[in-house]
């Protein structure tokens, strides 16, 4: 609820109470930002402790400079740059070399699903169609025990997303933020963020769709028999 | 039959063309050869089902947050230069 206002109001009241001494204001701030300022963070430094202290270390700079903000970026934008540097200084202090320019560097090429899964170009009659269509996901309830699974399974897929393509799914994804606000904080392109997103969804896709097929094999006997002599007979 | 538009639209193009149409920035003319498409194929309609599935369930994951001790020592601080900066 709080962060929804905060969200709401125009940065030049939210600064304003915070130069007024607004504790509220701090706290909901605090509330809203840490998580991706924290996810962040632990893209540049070594471990998630070093992160916490980098954000503690943000945080304390808006405390510090809050009278100096002078509005020609968003708070949102300001926060994210004052993390940014901060953590680059971390990230020498700890000889890690990066430039954030790997933010374009860790885009690969490979495609959303093995080419393999599609009929060959030179197919007569359905060139690039599917030769192994996905097959529906057997979801549990939420709040099942299988539901619960499923989300462990999803968030370690997401911590394995190379860095660049993990922190743009887990703002947009996990935070809800708009795309505007994701390229602003990152200082990505629209472009170039939307091929950031547009790999790592997929390969949380495919991680789910691997999941559901091979962790379930008694999902998929429900709905396809041929499957259950398969399964039966790998039995030692 | 004279160029279906239904026809020049891959399964394999579509799913690298799916984050574009989901965030609505795909070009009108290949939204609606998409929209042709998974109205014919029920694999890819499919896949699309899957790629929302996947969206909703990521937007369920837990945020990760500062420690609570931390969170006071911040709110803390920013009371000590409130009370030290009555000038600003």
């Amino acid at each position: 609820m709080g962060s929804r206002t905060l969200v709401r109001d125009s940065d030049a009241e939210l600064v304003e109470r915070l130069r007024n001494g607004d504790e509220a204001t701090f706290a909901t701030l605090i509330d809203a930002y840490s998580g991706p300022l924290l996810r962040l963070a632990v893209t540049f430094v070594q471990s998630q402790a070093v992160a916490e202290e980098v954000v503690q270390e943000t945080w304390m700079a808006v405390v510090t400079g809050i009278g100096r903000f002078e509005g020609r970026s968003s708070v949102k934008t300001w926060l994210f740059k004052i993390l940014t540097n901060k953590a680059k200084t971390r990230a020498v202090s700890e000889r890690r070399t990066i430039a954030f320019s790997q933010f374009d560097a860790d885009n690969d090429d490979q495609p959303a699903v093995d080419s393999d899964r599609f009929l060959p170009a030179s197919h007569p009659q359905w060139p690039g169609h599917w030769a192994t269509p996905p097959q529906p996901w057997s979801m549990g309830p939420e709040g099942t025990a299988l539901d619960r699974e499923t989300l462990a399974v999803l968030k370690r897929a997401l911590e394995d997303l190379p860095r660049a393509q993990r922190v743009v799914v887990a703002l947009r994804d996990v935070h809800g933020w708009p795309s505007a606000d994701v390229c602003a904080a990152l200082d990505l392109t629209e472009a170039n963020q939307r091929v950031l997103l547009h790999r790592g969804r997929s390969r949380l896709r495919a991680v789910l769709e691997r999941y559901f097929a091979d962790d379930h094999p008694e999902n998929s006997t429900v709905c396809n028999a041929a499957s259950i002599s398969d399964t039966t007979q790998e039995a030692p | 039959m004279t160029d279906d538009i239904t026809t020049d639209l891959a399964c394999k193009e579509l799913v690298e063309l799916i984050t574009d149409y989901l965030e609505g920035t795909l070009p009108e003319r290949d939204r609606t050869r998409f929209d042709a498409h998974i109205l014919t194929c029920p694999p890819c309609r499919e896949y699309v089902a899957e790629m929302r599935s996947t969206l909703r369930l990521t937007g369920r994951l837990t945020v990760e947050s500062i420690s609570a001790a931390a969170r006071d020592e911040l709110l803390r601080a920013f009371r000590r230069m409130k009370t030290s900066s009555t000038g600003l």
